[in-house]
């Protein structure tokens, strides 16, 4: 028998069929939903006249668009009201089950499917979202797709899909202090770039990742999507068996079982190929944080911009134009750069692991006078357990607030928008023109160095604090 | 429901010469908040082609009137971030119907596909040479040939062939749709699901 990949054997035994010269027709075990991409797929299915094929494989919850303050409230947006109300019922027209706003389930897609037990091992999960490339932490095959393809999903349970080539990311060593899962996912960007990873799907190994716990597992996968990897996936394991175990939607007793038996084969085989392999030294990674207007332009937090002097002409201009949207300078250091919002938050890092790192970060410090500071919960749940750890407590005294959960200042879709000319440190995914609102500026970074920034009011490297 | 049908196209050509267009500039994210599939075209590249107040930026190609067509010329890796389809649902409420670069995002490509709007892509030097064609003559036409898979610069001859995949062309061709097509394999995926 030919040898396979963990990617080969989640994938292939999800083949319904392949079409000649064509894409593979893919059986979706898992599918998530929200407010912003879905409404059109609702939509095709009502003009066809057809209901959801398999509404319990289904989950919805509204999180792009929704306030973080007063969610108890109508929503005043009359644009982001319609969108949120429009899932509500076409969930209830489709028998889908629905995590609305204000259920203690509520939340950012991504923290709400692993957080439920929804994500599971060796399962294919989409959603119409790109970072749905987060479950793959659990050795899921999970992408983003657009709104046909929603659509596909919800009519036939099945997509249309090419089988992507396979990319290996092995990082191996211990991580120093201060050092963490999102700046090892900027780091590896910064070095594949952007594009590095377009046509791959990824599969993450060696020690510095297994060492990973689940959250941070996740926050890696997330960020597969920034380096253009459709996704990025890691070997079920102990962490991962145990971390689902009790989980609502996760299997019970012999299911149970038979489930655990059959996730404890997926791990791609010893000589088994991969079209492109990286190797990396945890040793080399330290705090990392983004200077320009795309995931790639990353360097040390410790680092000078550089100068772009070395690039070819149609990447200067490129090059250029990011830093002239930045306000910043070739050869500048990032360090003790004024911060005016810090953006804690997102499916990247709005798990709860990330807030018990800024909360142990800030305890006994105080806020920084100058600096806005929006601590988004991805869910309900997390912003529960915040309140049950009482890291609510610790941030209230260190002069910081919690807000409620949702996409929040990650597209600034609600009210959390930075103004323009005005630089975030922000712990989300994206550092695009606009991004968290018209003209804002977004310097992505881990929990700790939003933590450090949001006591400083500067860019400062975490480990200093520690 | 379909596509529409594509076959072949001769037109003049707008040039963006920028890489990694990201689909948040693409249709910023404060504009998705529509329930339907029309009128993306209008806030297309918003924050590049309007200011604050809601002018012209003047310089911005789809602001310059020496430019016009249905074919969008992009720098590398156009398209990447986020997944939102209103990305290609823009280009083509715009009325574009081919995207040329020479790499584009994975997810973008396949929405695009979906909608009937050709992605093409074309060779660094290829890419190159249609910037400057068309800066130079902003006349300048193209033709696209689906069937032959096929970008030609009529005014120089030079043409280059491109990939797709023979599914797609052949949805593209007849206007089919991946939809219809699972439609039709229902019973198939039923037997599959017993299976498992």
């Amino acid at each position: 028998m030919s040898k396979k990949t963990l990617f080969d054997k989640v994938w292939d035994s999800h083949v319904v069929s392949q079409v000649e010269e064509g894409p593979s027709v893919l059986y979706i075990d898992r599918h998530l939903v929200h407010e912003v991409t879905s409404p059109q797929a609702f939509a095709g299915l009502d003009k066809r006249g057809i209901k959801v094929f398999r509404p319990g494989q289904t989950f919805a919850t509204p999180d792009h668009n929704v306030p973080t303050k007063d969610q108890h409230l109508t929503i005043h947006d009359e644009l982001s009201r319609s969108q949120v109300e429009k899932l509500t019922q076409n969930c209830q027209n489709h028998g889908v089950t629905l995590f609305g706003l204000n259920h203690p389930y509520q939340g950012v897609v991504h923290v709400v499917g692993p957080e439920l037990g929804i994500t599971l091992p060796g399962s294919t999960m989409v959603c119409g979202d790109s970072h749905t490339s987060t479950h793959g932490a659990f050795g899921a095959v999970a992408f983003g797709v657009g709104t046909s393809e929603v659509e596909m999903v919800l009519a036939t349970q099945c997509i249309m899909q090419p089988k992507p080539k396979k990319m290996k990311i092995e990082v191996n060593g211990t991580l120093g202090k201060g050092v963490t899962a999102k700046d090892i996912a900027l780091y590896i960007i910064s070095k594949i770039t952007t594009a590095g990873g377009t046509g791959y799907f990824i599969e993450y190994t060696g020690s510095a990742i297994t060492n990973l716990t689940m959250e941070g597992r996740m926050t890696l996968c997330n960020l597969s999507i920034e380096s253009g990897a459709r996704g990025g996936m890691i070997a079920p394991d102990e962490t991962t068996f145990s971390y689902v175990k009790g989980r609502e939607y996760a299997p019970k007793g012999a299911d149970w079982d038979k489930a655990l038996a059959y996730w404890k084969t997926l791990k791609t085989d010893d000589g088994a190929e991969f079209d492109k392999v990286y190797n990396f030294d945890a040793a080399d990674i330290t705090p990392m944080i983004t200077y320009g207007t795309n995931p790639g332009m990353g360097i040390k937090i410790t680092e000078s911009i550089p100068s772009g002097a070395d690039l070819a002409d149609t990447n200067k201009n490129t090059f250029m134009k990011a830093l002239q949207y930045m306000g910043l300078e070739g050869g500048t250091k990032m360090v003790g750069r004024k911060v005016d919002y810090v953006f804690l938050g997102s499916c990247t890092n709005g798990r709860i692991e990330d807030f018990r790192a800024f909360a142990s970060f800030v305890k006994g410090k105080r806020k920084a006078a100058d600096t806005v500071v929006w601590l988004v919960p991805g869910s309900k749940q997390v912003e529960k357990q915040c309140k049950d750890e009482g890291i609510d407590k610790i941030l209230e005294e260190a002069g910081f607030e919690l807000r409620q959960p949702g996409c929040s200042a990650c597209l600034a879709m609600n009210d959390d928008k930075v103004p323009e000319g005005k630089y975030a440190v922000a712990t989300s995914n994206r550092n695009f023109e606009g991004r968290q609102g018209p003209g804002s500026r977004t310097f992505l970074a881990s929990p700790l160095t939003a933590a450090a920034a949001a006591v400083t009011g500067v860019i400062t490297d975490p480990r200093e604090l520690l | 429901m379909s596509i529409d049908k594509f076959v072949t196209l001769e037109s003049t050509a707008i040039p963006m010469p920028i890489e990694n267009v990201d689909t948040d500039q693409i249709i910023p994210a404060r504009f998705l908040k529509a329930t339907t599939r029309e009128g993306f075209g209008e806030n297309l590249f918003r924050d590049w082609r309007y200011d604050k107040g809601g002018s012209k930026i003047p310089g911005f190609v789809l602001n310059d009137s020496k430019y016009s067509g249905k074919i969008l010329v992009g720098g590398k890796n156009f398209g990447s971030g986020s997944s939102r389809e209103h990305a290609a649902w823009a280009i083509y409420d715009h009325g574009f119907k081919v995207v040329v670069s020479s790499f584009f995002a994975d997810i973008f490509k396949a929405n695009a596909l979906n909608n009937g709007l050709l992605p093409v892509q074309v060779s660094d030097a290829f890419l190159s040479k249609l910037f400057s064609e068309i800066e130079k003559n902003p006349q300048t036409k193209i033709k696209v040939d689906l069937e032959n898979q096929t970008i030609t610069i009529l005014s120089t001859g030079e043409s280059e062939k491109f990939d797709i995949n023979k599914y797609k062309k052949t949805c593209l061709l007849n206007g089919y749709d991946d939809i219809d097509y699972l439609l039709s394999m229902k019973d198939k995926i039923e037997v599959f699901e017993k299976t498992r």
